[in-house]
């Protein structure tokens, strides 16, 4: 019931969102038939203007797309004109998810682990040397890391195609490129919860029933150390999933990150709009799921 | 504490049962288990409990053992933790691409993949205003003529040939009758009057509809003050005969019958898809080539159209063009063995032009585009053409070309490049301090004393940011005025530009076709690209004088006199230098790409020698780094024009620039 009332609200949210970003990207300088090379005549630009209904009252623009929105149609795009932008999200976002995914499972595999071992050997040189990995992998951020990983393993040791998107050996270097500094963060997050944890009182009772020291980590502290990574998984996973403006330009991938940057450069209109939407309606339904996951992982957050 | 024991000391006494308890004194724990129900499930709960923590020990007992058994304690030991983690993303991320691996899509490789410039915008002929755009455009329709490989002249095409009246002013076209759509349907005259229609039609909204303006009436119909399209100057005689009217005579008409913009396409597709007919299929297409698929921003490939009239010349099969608008991706993918080509002049990365040009594969030529900067002639100081000639004169174009830009530029003193066959510039102002110095002490700034601050437009970018900062120098050191720079972003900067809300500004300018007209019309009072606030009468009139000559030998020295007005009487702008073409492509496995004015490569005239380098990994599997069977290696190499085509001008070797 509660999930139910929580998802019926995210619908005047999101028209509220939609409406900012419609007019928010209007007040920009600029518009989207704005060349460097003028038309020969004014009447060719106010042709244009009046194909795309951008002559009307903002009120009627924004009528007519609400329209096109409950039809679940986002409108055309004014840079792509022989696409809609239903089309680009459609060709893109696949793209776009499945590079999300990958790097979210790959920060998660190795964020989670990396923070668990460097909280279990505190103070060690192994914790040294891994919370160093993880200081690292926060610090550079992925335009240094990506043109470095196809510097070294597509231009010098030829292990790696350097980019595009066709097998599955090109996803490798972006999912890496894209997914080391959120291992890094995962880490960083995994070892402060786990520390946490380490000092409540159910693992000292935990240890005094004479459980090894393995057992004590993996079984008690775990479950409670991993809680605050699953509350920032959500926002992650929704901001992997909308894709990277940085590494699809890096990688030259097809996903939509590219588009939700470029489409306010070129004040695109009904594009910037759709993604803002599909971005905010990905955040919101994350955050629905880290919620859910909670009740499950942790017994004292029940929901009514 | 450990009730482990107990629960086994419980077990004789579950024998009796309830009944028992009676007659014996009570112990505790028996009782307890009797009396009350929920003790028995407590009990079982801590077996299982029991069970599970010895489940885990034993697995990390076994990663211990497995650690020791493989001899390598000291390098496993700080990871024993790592073994025993359940490390389910990883695996499910390894199960992920493996599956990618098996649902991978096994697309026969291409005979040339071109890195082709940023993502076309459209493949609408009508629509499109993009080089890049225009380059695949190119490969999927045709119009009446289209550009030679090697001089980028028009040669016939769909047309086979044509007849203009003594005035200059109606063409007569011919069509082929071979000429067929890639469905099989025959492309008539008829075709050709829907598809200019539809270009100035106001509902297209085309913007290349000023291509058109040149036909009778075609301003008007596309301002919507003609409604009627028959009274356009365009009208079929017959199938296959297109009588064409102009108002004036226009010397570039044929040239810009080439032009993308002015190409046939299929009336019925476009009339049942609307605007979405790109994505109809079948789509008939009138070009060499069919569109075998279209992903945005990730690849298109076209495949040979067997029904093209000139098949028998189509060099290749299957050509794949990669979208990249970035200079070290694209150099990344060429370098890697993933692309044959590179051609756009923003492809080029210019911290490494030094380099690079050194190279065989690396192929500049001089290219129809100049970059220069705007003044804003209503702006004080700037309204005077001393101030704005004293500027040019304290500008090092050479300079610019050598530090900045680097890849063979030459430096402009006039804004039409060199090379066209009907015209030769004027020279206009060189590099002079001294005399700028002069003429600014004379416009009443001497040593720059009390002259206003002003700024300098640019769209954010690295190269412009360099010229803005070595302009900015030169000006402070020659003549002791002080500049700002004001960098916007792209949209911002047209927009001041329109608005004319600046002082000086950045521009550059590319030619449609081989006429100074594509670079002069745009400084007429009425252009809407003058953006200069500039309007001179006496201009004005010489251009339409000009344009209205028949004989080119009359044409080019008006036109010569007023580009003499433009960059040394009144100087708007100030020219600095003329853009280079630049194309990446191995001279040993490539052929049939010609250095021309208009950077125009027919791509069914280029041709694979030999299979492109193992760049790519090994790992790559369906990377195109397999050698590959050449298609259409056994074709002889053809004159430029196809055989049927009777070439209407003799090819204009003297001005094919050279490649440096």
């Amino acid at each position: 019931m509660y999930f139910l009332k929580r998802l019926v609200f995210m619908i005047p949210l999101l028209i509220l969102i939609s409406f900012l970003a419609f007019v928010l990207v209007r007040v920009a300088p600029g518009g989207p038939f704005d060349k460097e090379r003028k038309p020969a005549s004014p009447e060719i630009e106010r042709n244009l203007r009046a194909k795309y209904h951008l002559d009307e009252p903002l009120w009627q623009q924004y009528a007519r797309y609400l329209g096109g929105l409950a039809h679940g149609d986002f409108g055309p795009s004014l840079k792509y004109r022989d696409h809609s932008v239903n089309d680009i999200i459609a060709q893109g976002l696949p793209v776009s998810l499945s590079l999300g995914c990958m790097a979210f499972l790959f920060a998660q595999g190795v964020g989670i682990p990396l923070g668990f071992y460097t909280a279990a050997r505190r103070g060690r040189w192994g914790d040294y040397l891994g919370s160093f990995f993880s200081l690292l992998a926060v610090c550079i951020p992925g335009f240094v890391v990506g043109p470095l990983l196809i510097m070294a393993f597509a231009v010098h040791w030829k292990i790696f195609p350097a980019s595009l998107w066709e097998t599955p050996w090109h996803v490798i270097l972006p999912t890496i490129a894209l997914g080391l500094y959120f291992a890094g963060k995962i880490a960083r997050i995994m070892r402060e919860g786990m520390l946490n944890t380490m000092n409540a009182e159910f693992i000292t009772t935990a240890r005094a029933k004479g459980l090894s020291e393995t057992a004590v980590l993996l079984k008690h502290a775990f479950r409670l150390g991993v809680l605050p990574v699953v509350s920032y998984s959500g926002p992650l996973l929704a901001d992997l999933l909308t894709g990277s403006f940085v590494v699809e330009n890096i990688f030259q991938i097809p996903g939509i990150g590219v588009f939700l940057v470029n489409s306010s450069l070129s004040r695109d209109y009904p594009m910037v709009v759709g993604l803002v939407l599909l971005y905010a309606a990905l955040l919101l339904v994350m955050n629905l799921l880290v919620d859910l996951s909670y009740s499950l992982l942790d017994a004292r957050v029940k929901q009514g | 504490m450990n009730a482990a024991p107990r629960v086994s000391a419980v077990k004789p006494g579950k024998r009796f049962g309830v009944q028992s308890v009676l007659p014996h004194p009570p112990r505790f724990p028996r009782n307890a288990v009797a009396l009350f129900p929920a003790f028995p499930n407590l009990a079982a709960k801590n077996a299982k409990r029991r069970k599970r923590e010895r489940a885990w020990e034993s697995l990390a007992r076994h990663c211990f053992t497995l650690r020791e058994n493989l001899l390598l304690r000291p390098f496993l030991r700080p990871f024993a933790f790592f073994a025993a983690i359940p490390s389910a993303p990883l695996a499910l991320a390894l199960a992920v691409t493996l599956l990618l691996t098996a649902c991978a899509n096994h697309e026969p490789p291409a005979d040339l993949t071109i890195i082709n410039g940023a993502e076309p915008e459209s493949l609408d002929p009508a629509i499109i205003t993009g080089q890049p755009d225009g380059r695949v455009v190119g490969s999927l329709f045709e119009g009446l003529t289209r550009l030679d490989p090697k001089t980028a002249d028009a040669v016939p095409a769909i047309a086979e040939r044509w007849d203009l009246s003594p005035d200059g002013t109606i063409y007569t076209f011919h069509l082929r009758s071979n000429a067929v759509w890639s469905t099989g349907e025959p492309i008539t005259a008829p075709d050709f009057v829907y598809s200019w229609q539809r270009v100035l039609d106001p509902n297209t909204a085309s913007d290349y509809a000023g291509q058109l303006f040149y036909i009778k009436n075609g301003e008007d119909f596309n301002a919507g003050k003609i409604k009627d399209p028959t009274q356009l100057g365009v009208k079929a005689l017959d199938a296959r005969t297109l009588r064409v009217e102009l108002d004036s005579p226009t010397p570039f008409f044929l040239d810009l019958c080439a032009f993308r913009t002015l190409a046939v396409v299929p009336r019925a597709t476009i009339e049942k898809h609307g605007d979405r007919w790109m994505k109809a299929r079948p789509l008939p297409l009138s070009g060499a080539y069919t569109l075998d698929f279209w992903r945005v921003n990730d690849k298109i490939r076209v495949r040979k159209n067997p029904r093209y009239w000139d098949a028998a010349n189509v060099l290749n099969q299957i050509v794949d063009f990669i979208p990249c608008d970035q200079p070290n991706v694209a150099l990344n993918l060429y370098e890697t063995g993933a692309a044959d080509i590179i051609w756009d002049k923003g492809l080029v990365p210019a911290e490494l032009m030094d380099l690079l040009r050194k190279r065989a594969d690396c192929h500049n030529f001089d290219y129809l585009g100049t970059y220069f900067y705007r003044y804003n002639v209503n702006h004080k100081p700037f309204d005077d053409p001393r101030v704005r000639q004293a500027l040019a004169l304290a500008v090092d174009k050479q300079r610019i070309v050598e530090r900045i830009t680097k890849a063979g530029e030459k430096v402009a003193t006039h804004l039409t490049p060199k090379g066209m066959s009907n015209y030769r510039p004027p020279e206009g102002l060189g590099y002079n301090p001294d005399a700028a110095r002069k003429l600014l002490a004379d416009a009443g700034f001497p040593g720059g004393k009390n002259f206003p601050p002003f700024q300098y437009l640019f769209n954010s970018s690295r190269g412009h940011e360099q010229i803005a900062i070595e302009l900015k120098d030169m000006w402070k050191k020659e003549l002791g005025i002080e500049m700002e720079l004001r960098q916007v972003e792209w949209k911002v900067y047209l927009t001041e530009q329109s608005k004319l809300n600046f002082h000086l500004s950045r521009s550059s300018w590319i030619g449609d076709y081989k006429d100074p007209n594509t670079f002069l019309d745009m400084f007429m009072s009425n252009n809407g690209n003058n953006r200069t606030g500039w309007n001179n009468p006496r201009y004005d009139a010489l251009i339409k004088d000009a344009n209205r000559q028949t004989d080119p030998k009359k044409r080019e020295p008006l036109l010569q006199q007023a580009e003499t007005l433009l960059i040394r009487d009144d100087l708007p702008i100030v020219p600095l230098y003329f853009y280079v073409g630049v194309t990446f492509y191995h001279p040993d496995r490539i052929e049939g790409i010609h250095p021309n004015l208009l950077d125009e490569h027919p791509i069914n005239r280029i041709r694979r020698k030999a299979p492109r380098s193992a760049g790519v990994s090994p790992a790559s599997p369906v990377g195109q780094a397999s050698s590959q069977p050449v298609h259409g290696a056994s074709l002889p190499r053809v004159p430029s024009s196809g055989p049927g085509a009777p070439s209407p001008k003799p090819p204009l070797a003297a001005h094919a620039p050279a490649p440096r």
